[in-house]
């Protein structure tokens, strides 16, 4: 072959994304190595190292919880349901304002923390459901045969019209959500000294992604959803009932969103009706990276998403000396969720389904 | 028999009834009703009140044309129009136990519970409202004993006098325009119109309306059928020659204001027509068009500020390399996310566009681009000793922009380009297969749409005189997205109404402004569910979408694979 012919076969596409993964490993290389060796920007010692994986990892945990519902919805439906962040938002909003306000100020948040909080996710999961549940019948049920994008517009205009609602509801200011006086301060767990609301946040999240990993793979319930992501078709002539299933996949990760919500409040300290949009992208990243429709990925893609967002703006960032590296937290997840889906769609512990369904 | 179905007049109005119920407690009552339609008598709270007890009982009464006895259908208007104002009740009795509903629900207010009980007191005023909803019910369900002749009129003026009285802004500023003040006064107050304008206007189009019942219609029919090919080639000649005479001379008639809410659509409808290309054309779903409005207006402010960050170059010189920017820009973007298909590829756009905010507001590129303080003094165009300045002016500019946009989308779409473009949307894998190359079409529906939006972008921060990070969030795109798909995905027209709905309208309720995004949600969602083609489909996708109504889906559409599905098509 001559030197030319050559040159026309090269694939000028695959020849700018080699250009672009390679300018992206240089950078992250460069960065990592400028601030660990020549100490670039701040200076961190391990403890404070560790404050950010340990607050990654919590952060981490939210992102998993959200991220089931769309992975779930996905496995099922083959659809983004965009309005999943408004569901977490509708749980947290109701329970702060009904809920968690009023005993909070009659004193029963300090005197019975623990039926507090199980009073308050209570009725976060049981918000989150029914806005779910009402967005499934009305807005994507009709819609089961129609081409694929439709749905997709249609959670677009439920994601606006679930905001607007709440905020009509409750305000537009920035509501406080209480902590039981007990949740604050530190603790120290297996020589690691971690923020009492950040442990509790972890280990709530594991607890609740292992019960719905069981519920998945053990009760008859979960068999049917399953039956139905595999194909729909089959399981109605199995004697599924498929809209069932359906409304029970979008229940499920419904609740899993509520109880997000609420630890959500118990990190950030506070609720606004427009919270559930970024937390929404980024848990939808977080099941990208673990492969969309697999729920243990969605749970690690959750956990990997979090501790990059934390340690990534500090160590490549201002290794490679960006200003204010905390403001570009969100371009990190963003551009992660970028990444994965050019160059691996089918995430990065997923199984290869995405090449079928994308 | 005429039996009628109970527990569907039941269902309807409980239905509508707790959705009186959500729009007051979410204080969208209470905020229409500060707007006056038809002076003493309307306000747009009462109507949002009182329109659904009438289509309560218009609904529960059936659809039935045929002569029928009257009582029945009457009763069930009665009941689902009573069944409309029980949820209200409800409220206003939870208000008057439950005194700190406030603190929970901030709109809940006095003043809510005064309209909803005409400030007579709870009980007094509650057993008022109930009386009134089930009248209404029954003037409802009274509607289908009027002959259809009569009714049809009727209903039309009756719509078109609310329609006048709501968007009275636009009458009463060419009025402004050419009539003294007091006589303007007269039939306009500052807000929605007097009881001597709404009753001209109610009888003027009852009366067309009658007559083009009685008679109009079938002249008409008459005149379409003889009429020759070329009489109707000149008909359309005339058509198209007033419609650009009234282009040109429409600011003048319209005024200051109507100009300004004109340029603010002249430059949706440009970035429309972009995204246009992309989503209806070529049938990628982009998320994250606004990053292209940003780049053309970011490059175009930079290169003409006389400020600080700005080279202060001339506009005409500027524009056509912010232009050219967002070109590069979406190629740039496009290259890697082409092999991306359907929603991946929206929500990869999406995050593209989030980027870009995020970093637009950063301080890593506040020394260029000037953070969240932006970029002040942008320069603005010149032609000879002209500067452009008003909004007149800007109209001109954006109407030859649009035109131009438009004259490009639609020699694309009836050329090459635009055949492959749709071949690539209907199928990309027959489409390659048949010889198209995949990369270049899909990449030249990326540059022509950023290049679009870019222009729109450049005319922005130039009118604006100023551009913000703020002003280039997410809500554009999906904004935009709404327009065409509201319009009629793929329709030129469609584009055009759609940007005028979504824009035009929200800009003259301009005091509504928190309800917009809501109202966007709604009608997303009611719009696919209802009418998917849009307002003003193109032909092919009129068929398309309603082609299985016609023949009911045989068993094996029924028993297709899901992924059948898949082209990635709105």
């Amino acid at each position: 072959m001559t030197l030319s012919q050559r040159l026309r076969d090269i694939d000028w596409i695959d020849v700018w994304l080699w250009i672009f993964r390679i300018l992206i490993i240089v950078g992250v290389v460069i960065g990592i190595v400028r601030k660990l060796f020549f100490g670039a920007g701040t200076a961190y010692g391990v403890d404070d190292w560790l404050d950010f994986f340990i607050s990654g990892l919590s952060q981490g945990g939210l992102y998993a919880l959200i991220a089931l519902g769309y992975t779930m919805v996905y496995g099922v439906l083959f659809m983004i349901n965009f309005a999943h962040g408004e569901f977490f938002m509708s749980g947290g909003m109701a329970a702060t304002y009904l809920v968690a306000s009023t005993l909070a100020a009659t004193g029963f948040m300090n005197e019975q923390p623990i039926i507090y909080l199980v009073l308050v996710m209570v009725f976060s999961v049981l918000t989150s459901m029914s806005v779910s549940l009402l967005t499934e019948r009305i807005a994507y049920r009709p819609l089961r045969r129609a081409p694929r994008l439709v749905p997709l517009i249609t959670a677009i205009g439920a994601s606006f019209f679930w905001q607007y609602i709440f905020r009509g509801f409750f305000g537009s200011a920035v509501k406080a959500f209480p902590v039981p006086t007990i949740l604050e301060g530190r603790v120290n767990v297996l020589g690691l000294d971690f923020l009492k609301v950040r442990l509790m946040v972890i280990i709530v999240s594991i607890v609740a992604l292992i019960a719905l990993y069981l519920f998945v793979q053990k009760t008859k319930t979960g068999k049917s959803i399953r039956a139905v992501a595999e194909d729909k078709d089959v399981a109605a002539l199995m004697g599924i009932d498929v809209d069932r299933a359906i409304a029970t996949t979008f229940a499920v990760g419904a609740m899993m969103a509520g109880i997000a919500a609420v630890l959500w409040g118990l990190v950030f300290k506070q609720v606004i009706f427009s919270m559930g949009f970024v937390p929404g992208i980024k848990a939808f990243t977080a099941a990208v990276l673990g492969g969309i429709g697999s729920i243990p990925g969605a749970a690690l893609g959750g956990f990997f998403l979090g501790v990059i967002e934390a340690v990534g703006p500090p160590l490549i960032l201002e290794g490679l000396g960006a200003p204010g590296a905390h403001q570009l937290k969100d371009v990190t997840a963003f551009l992660l969720l970028v990444l994965v889906l050019i160059f691996r769609p089918q995430g990065i512990i997923g199984e290869r389904l995405a090449e079928k369904k994308a | 028999m005429n039996a009628i179905d109970w527990r569907r007049a039941i269902r309807i109005g409980l239905v509508l009834g707790v959705a009186v119920l959500i729009a007051s407690v979410i204080g969208m009552v209470q905020t229409f009703d500060e707007r006056d339609m038809i002076e003493d008598i309307l306000t747009l709270g009462q109507l949002l009140l009182f329109a659904p007890a009438v289509y309560a009982g218009y609904s529960a009464a059936g659809k039935s044309e045929e002569r029928r006895v009257a009582a029945p259908p009457l009763l069930a208007g009665l009941l689902a129009g009573l069944l409309t104002g029980v949820p209200a009740v409800l409220l206003v009795g939870l208000a008057g136990w439950w005194t700190t509903i406030r603190d929970y629900f901030v709109n809940v207010s006095p003043q809510l519970i005064d309209i909803l009980t005409f400030g007579r007191g709870a009980l007094q005023g509650s057993l008022m409202l109930l009386a009134v909803m089930a009248v209404l019910g029954l003037i409802g369900a009274a509607i289908h004993l009027i002959p259809a002749r009569v009714r049809r009129p009727l209903v039309n003026a009756t719509l078109i006098t609310l329609i006048f009285s709501l968007f009275s802004d636009v009458p009463l500023n060419i009025a402004n325009q050419f009539l003294p003040r007091d006589i303007v006064r007269r039939f306009f107050p500052t807000k929605g119109v007097t009881q001597l304008a709404a009753v001209i206007v109610f009888a003027l189009s009852l009366a067309i309306a009658l007559w083009w019942e009685f008679s109009g219609r079938t002249r008409r029919q008459q005149r379409m059928a003889t009429i020759t090919a070329e009489q109707r080639r000149r008909n359309s000649l005339i058509v198209l020659a007033v419609s650009a005479v009234l282009l040109l001379v429409l600011p003048s008639i319209l005024g200051t204001f109507l100009t300004n809410v004109m340029t603010q659509v002249g430059t949706f409808i440009l970035m429309a027509l972009g995204l246009n290309i992309v989503v209806g054309f070529a049938g990628l779903l982009d998320l994250g068009y606004v990053a292209f409005f940003a780049v053309g207006a970011y490059v175009t402010a930079l290169l003409t500020s006389t400020g600080d960050l700005g080279l202060g170059i001339n506009f005409w010189i500027a524009m056509p390399i912010g232009v050219l920017a967002a070109v590069f820009f979406g190629i740039f973007l496009g290259i890697p996310v082409l092999r991306l298909r359907g929603d991946y590829l929206a929500i990869v756009t999406l995050g593209f566009g989030e980027i870009i905010r995020v970093l637009v507001r950063s301080d890593l590129l506040k020394p260029i681009i000037g953070g969240a303080q932006g970029i002040l003094d942008v320069g603005r165009p010149s032609i000879g000793p002209l500067t452009l300045v008003t909004p007149q002016h800007y109209y001109y500019l954006l109407l030859a922009a649009c035109l131009l946009a438009l004259f490009v989308s639609w020699r694309l779409r009836d050329g090459r380009a635009g055949r492959q473009w749709m071949a690539v949307r209907e199928d990309e894998d027959v489409a390659e297969a048949v010889g198209i190359n995949l990369v270049g079409t899909k990449l030249l529906a990326f540059a022509i749409g950023a290049g679009f939006a870019g222009l729109s972008g450049a005319i922005f921060g130039s009118r604006v005189g100023s551009v913000f990070p703020n002003s280039f969030e997410l809500l554009i795109s999906i904004n935009v997205l709404a327009i065409i798909i509201v319009g009629g995905v793929g329709s030129l027209p469609g584009v055009i109404l759609g940007a005028f709905v979504l824009v035009g309208l929200p800009e003259l309720l301009r005091e509504f402004v928190e309800f917009r995004l809501l109202i966007y949600g709604i009608l997303l969602i009611v719009m696919m569910l209802v009418r998917p083609e849009g307002l003003w489909p193109s032909a092919v996708r009129r068929r398309e979408m309603h082609a299985d109504e016609e023949s009911p889906p045989s068993v094996a559409e029924l028993e297709a694979p899901r992924h059948e599905a898949t082209q990635p098509m709105v």
